[in-house]
């Protein structure tokens, strides 16, 4: 039943994806509103997946629980990293930007290697190897439980931009930057917030990403290139985009590392990106601005 | 030609440039070995930025994936070296012709498409990225399990780039002078200006009659073949070569610190950012190992701090400072 066979394949690629599209939605949110782009961002997520290894190692805690202190951990740094670090580079040329960042990612990377080590680390829940039974269908409880949390968190921040006073504010702050300023909203607090935002949706992607992988420092930079990959294939500012768009490189990579190699699957992503790039640079659910 | 690169330099700066060559052309005979070693390693980082520096500093087009060129060019020379005999200097050619199409694609793609600023970035991140796992993937240069060039015991021999470290500290310290000669050369034709406009208003460069996309054009390639021809040299130096380290992102990253710190679109820049960066970064490793806390990552984590500590203080770099500091402060910072 070779068809069953590539419905598995795929599905364990959207649900791979929806942890995927959470991290990737972190990066578009502080994109759309600061228009820094946070080029610490997969070392942020790594951060966040060796937290929720010691919390499960140390404390017997299951990652789907400890993604909330996690996010909020991460919530407080990027609020600290934007407000004492980022702020003053806002709106400054690009490379100094990039450059500010990058010394951020490389100090967190590296910490990571000096506690840790570069072994692999992975975190053994009791549920590892159980899997749900749909029909055709054979999903790990891992993945199932990983996507839904993921796809709640998004909703989650879906209404907070929509139906809150503070998100309300921040979305001003991105339309019009000195008219939210004119009407009094403190942009330097909200930009804070905002990176905040997306720290903790990167800190809850990372907690749930140990549940589907092993963590070493090693990925840390890969995951930033996957979550910029997915945010350029999505458009960049768009929430829903970034999602969709990890679906879609989440399915890309299930169906290259079967059908060429695992090690390649990346490759696709990328060559996916540059196509984007030439042909549709606002991305595939994006509107040119 | 020498009139372009010698002409307009202030009497003080032509006494220091002179002074400092001869000192350095006299390190290897009073120096040991070590010193000897790190130093080429300060003079391949200032020519591999000075390199970069064209494209970015000179052209302000921000390239994040030179170790593509790095990596096609190196792998090319030696594939070439090792199974067929043909030496390093035939390799060269071929290395940075290669190099120089892989940038005549990019930039034609990317300025063709208008693709710009983070978004030209990381076009130019995700070919080098596209690349090296391409190269884990060809058998006939090693595939991730890496490219080994045989080792020698031959102290000189400049026609095969075997030797020891005084024939490497020479062969990098002439790539290092004729790479700032030739920038200095370039920035002052006009060339040079078409790209410093281009740099700094690229609209109003397009308004005045330059071909914005050829000169773009001839940045990227010029700096690919550049790196290109570093590329081969450290290839040869090393003797290894690693898809995961030759083409990652840090190899990118690590080729662009030393303009950045020296100050980026300087020619001085990628020379004192890689005499700061480079013996800074294994004195602090020498006293780490002496006091027993050598870990992997703290080298990284000092080059973290003095890239925040650079972006902060100084965001324009060292070199436009201390140029002002010793005098010789001309026309160089543009």
């Amino acid at each position: 039943m070779p068809f069953d066979f590539y419905v598995n394949l795929v599905s364990t690629g959207v649900l791979n994806g929806l942890v995927y599209g959470l991290m990737a939605l972190g990066l578009s949110v502080i994109f759309g509103v600061i228009r820094v782009v946070n080029f610490a961002h997969g070392e942020m997520a790594v951060v966040a997946m060796y937290a929720a290894f010691v919390l499960f190692r140390g404390f017997g805690i299951d990652p789907l629980v400890s993604m909330v202190p996690i996010a909020a951990g991460l919530f407080a740094l990027g609020y600290l990293l934007q407000a004492g670090l980022i702020n003053p580079f806002v709106g400054r040329a690009e490379h100094e930007q990039f450059i500010l960042l990058v010394g951020v990612a490389i100090i967190l990377v590296n910490g990571l290697l000096m506690l840790y080590g570069p072994d692999a680390r992975h975190a053994d829940v009791s549920y590892g190897y159980d899997s749900f039974e749909v029909g055709p269908l054979l999903l790990d409880k891992v993945r199932v439980y990983a996507a839904l949390a993921a796809f709640a968190v998004a909703v989650l921040l879906f209404l907070f931009f929509r139906f809150t006073r503070t998100g309300t504010a921040i979305r001003a702050c991105a339309d019009n930057l000195v008219g939210a300023a004119v009407i009094g909203l403190d942009v330097k607090h909200l930009y804070a917030l905002t990176f905040g935002i997306g720290a903790a949706c990167v800190g809850a992607a990372g907690a749930l990403m140990i549940l589907l992988t092993d963590a070493t420092p090693m990925l840390a930079p890969s995951y930033t290139l996957l979550a910029f990959t997915i945010v350029i294939i999505g458009g960049l500012g768009s929430q829903s985009g970034a999602l969709a768009g990890g679906v879609l490189i989440g399915v890309s990579e299930s169906l290259a590392s079967f059908f060429i190699a695992p090690s390649m699957k990346a490759m696709f992503s990328f060559g996916l990106l540059i196509l984007v790039l030439l042909f549709r640079p606002q991305g595939l659910f994006g509107r040119r601005t | 030609m020498i009139g372009r690169i010698f002409g307009g330099l202030p009497p003080r700066a032509r006494l220091l440039g002179a002074a400092l060559v001869a000192v350095l052309l006299l390190v290897p005979l009073v120096a040991d070995r070590y010193v000897v070693s790190v130093l080429v390693l300060v003079f391949a980082a200032a020519y591999l930025g000075q390199a970069w520096n064209i494209m970015m500093g000179f052209a302000g087009q921000l390239s994040l994936g030179h170790a593509l060129y790095v990596g096609v060019a190196a792998y090319a020379a030696a594939a070439l070296y090792v199974h067929f005999g043909i030496g390093p200097w035939a390799g060269l050619f071929v290395g940075m012709a290669l190099a120089a199409a892989f940038a005549a694609v990019i930039g034609f793609l990317g300025f063709r498409f208008g693709i710009e600023g983070v978004h030209f970035a990381l076009l130019t991140i995700a070919f080098a990225e596209f690349t090296r796992i391409g190269f884990d993937h060809i058998a006939w240069t090693g595939g991730a399990g890496g490219f080994f060039i045989p080792v020698s015991q031959v102290q000189f021999d400049l026609l095969n780039l075997r030797g020891g470290p005084t024939m490497w500290y020479y062969v990098m310290l002439v790539l290092m002078l004729a790479a700032l000669a030739l920038c200095r050369y370039l920035t002052r034709s006009r060339v040079g200006y078409y790209w410093l406009a281009i740099r700094e208003d690229p609209e109003a460069a397009r308004a005045l009659g330059i071909d914005i996309f050829r000169y773009k054009m001839i940045a990227v390639v010029l700096s690919a073949a550049m790196t290109a021809l570093g590329g081969v040299f450290t290839a040869f130096y090393y003797n290894n070569l690693f898809p995961e380290r030759v083409f990652s992102i840090n190899s990118s990253i690590d080729l662009i610190l030393a303009p950045i710190i020296g100050g980026l679109g300087t020619l001085m820049g990628p020379i004192v950012g890689a005499f700061i960066l480079t013996p800074v970064g294994e004195a602090l490793i020498g006293v780490l190992e002496h006091l027993g806390l050598a870990v992997p990552g703290a080298k990284q984590i000092f080059y973290g701090l003095v890239l925040l500590a650079i972006i902060w203080l100084r965001p324009d770099g060292v070199w436009p400072w201390l140029a002002r500091r010793l005098g010789v402060a001309d026309e160089d910072r543009r």
